[in-house]
């Protein structure tokens, strides 16, 4: 532990406490413990979780919305009570800005092809920052091919900070769309996302926030944004893979076309006119993806009852005695020093490739994440192939911090040898 | 594998191979030459070959990778070089074996200094780290003139 680690005392959280919540934290690899810190790739499941879609199948697996027997009508009730929890959680005005989709992914493409290819021409402009996971530039790319829309992309500083004076130049009267990350997946940078959203409002664009890495780690108030689209993923929030949020204002949604066609998104289907669904539903073709939808549902009371504030501060502290505890590894490099950051630490070693770090830690029942993040123009800005990188969540101890730094000194022996 | 096992492994690849590695460079003028991609770490080689009618008299790779797909690629051109290309191709068929788990455990030996990458099976991830300078090669031979990936 260094001098500057120890001068910063936890505040009280019961981590210890929380740490039994989530079964697979008790288990081991290769004959270690489990140090989990892959978390902004996918995070663990809590047992309110897990049981709740247990609940789900043996106890009243149905499809929903248009069952009349009491089966349909638990699963249809809690999949809408799961709805309004996650307005709340997100501070959303109504259950119809609320659309469940696959994950943050599928929400950015459902918005570039219902919304941007409705609205957007040739000459028409997108921005997007040099931070962007692929997820929240191919769409916008495909859009681009399709409409001739043209990309504009914000450049990073060297601490992996958007360039803000760049983004006012490139907001300009042809600006349609600005889609920005709101915190960084590849260097854990929190985006000043407040400014962004008012200066695009001011140049007559709408604004999508890619909130996968943010819902997790800090309160999330849409309202207060007034961002107009604001997305995530379940599996990040420590609820199920494979469910999602698209949040859009109202009127936005309202104007829209649908994204899919299928069964749930229609009022009346004939082949002279068929007659589309009220939102929500009108961006809910097919089944959906129930048990996902509740058990998001109850990963958002468990984190409410954890609290975000308390989980945001926790992790702030986390992530200042790790930054300290990393900068005790000689040859190391950080990749994203912002200012305002997230508890994801990116960095690079001399001598020794992510992924071989990524193997030998490992063995040591280390579980970090090494590659390029899906954010390739992260790694070309900063001319490394790959990165190692790892990514806490409220569950993760200053313990294990110091067993990474171990882990990373018995790595560079290897190396050394 | 032991945890001392991984760190032989290691060991013998980075200080054998990787700090080192044998044949690294480019050939001038090369009877063939093509780049091999390893998405997934951002490995990136190019391997260049000189052939006669009975074998593989020069062949010589350059590029960036981790250790184990440098050190692998140092390892083949060593094994390959003066073999016949059909020796080439049983050599690889026999070395896919031995990572991917379809291989007897017991022939290690048969490998010679290749057996330090079995090691490697364990770590599924990482197999194709391994294998990029052969499926180069491979395609290679095969006349392929496109890059290849291993995705």
């Amino acid at each position: 532990m260094t001098a500057q680690a120890q001068a910063h005392p936890l505040p009280e959280f019961p981590v210890e406490r929380y740490r039994q919540d989530f079964p697979i934290l008790q288990r081991s690899v290769r004959d270690r413990p489990l140090v989990y810190l892959d978390n902004a790739a996918t995070t663990q499941k809590p047992r309110a979780v897990i049981d709740c879609l247990n609940e789900y199948y043996c106890g009243y697996n149905s499809n929903v919305h248009r069952g009349v027997h009491t089966l349909s009508e638990l699963a249809t009730s809690a999949y809408e009570d799961a709805r309004v929890k996650l307005r709340s959680f997100i501070n959303a005005s109504s259950d119809k800005e609320l659309i469940f989709v696959r994950g943050a992914t599928e929400a950015i493409n459902l918005v570039a092809q219902s919304y941007g290819r409705s609205k957007l021409t040739a000459g028409d402009e997108i921005i997007v920052s040099e931070m962007e996971h692929h997820s929240n530039i191919v769409p916008w790319q495909l859009l681009c091919e399709q409409t001739g829309a043209i990309l504009r992309v914000i450049p990073i500083n060297d601490a992996g900070e958007l360039e803000l004076d760049a983004y006012k130049e490139l907001l300009c009267e042809r600006t349609r769309i600005v889609s920005v990350v709101h915190i960084s997946n590849a260097l854990g940078t929190v985006n000043p996302v407040a400014g962004i959203i008012a200066q695009a409002h001011d140049a007559g664009a709408v604004v999508l926030l890619d909130g996968a890495q943010a819902v997790a780690h800090a309160p999330v108030d849409v309202a207060a944004l007034d961002c107009d689209f604001y997305v995530f993923s379940g599996h990040k929030l420590f609820g199920p893979t494979g469910v999602g949020v698209l949040y859009g204002k109202q009127a936005l949604l309202e104007a829209m076309p649908p994204y899919h066609g299928g069964g749930d998104m229609i009022k009346k289907v004939s082949f002279a006119e068929t007659l589309y669904n009220d939102l929500p539903y009108k961006f809910e073709a097919g089944t959906p993806y129930v048990a996902g939808v509740i058990g998001l549902g109850a990963a958002v009371d468990y984190l409410n009852a954890v609290g975000l504030e308390q989980i945001r501060d926790y992790e702030h502290e986390l992530l200042e005695y790790a930054t300290a505890a990393v900068a005790t590894v000689s040859g190391l490099r950080q990749v994203g020093v912002a200012r305002d950051k997230a508890a994801i630490l990116s960095f690079v070693m001399d001598d020794i490739h992510p992924h071989d770090l990524g193997t030998i830690l490992d063995h040591d029942g280390i579980a970090i994440r090494s590659g390029h993040h899906c954010a390739m123009p992260v790694m070309e800005r900063y001319r490394v192939p790959a990165t190692a990188r790892a990514s806490f969540a409220f569950y993760n101890t200053c313990q294990e911090v110091d067993a990474l730094v171990a882990g990373l000194d018995s790595a560079k022996k290897v190396f050394s040898a | 594998m032991s945890l001392l096992d991984l760190k032989e492994l290691y060991r013998e690849v980075i200080v054998d191979h990787n700090r080192n590695p044998r044949n690294f460079g480019s050939i001038e003028h090369p009877h063939k030459c093509l780049e091999g991609n390893n998405p997934l770490c951002g490995d990136q080689l190019t391997l260049y070959l000189n052939a006669d009618d009975e074998c593989i008299t020069d062949i010589r790779f350059d590029g960036v990778g981790c250790a184990i797909s440098v050190a692998s690629a140092s390892l083949m051109t060593e094994e390959v070089k003066g073999k016949s290309l059909q020796e080439a191709e049983e050599i690889f068929a026999r070395f896919h074996c031995l990572l991917t788990g379809a291989g007897a455990p017991e022939d290690l030996e048969r490998f010679g200094k290749l057996a330090v990458l079995a090691g490697v099976r364990d770590y599924p991830s990482r197999i194709k780290c391994a294998t990029l300078c052969w499926h180069t090669l491979r395609a290679m031979l095969a006349g392929a003139d496109k890059p290849v990936s291993t995705e």
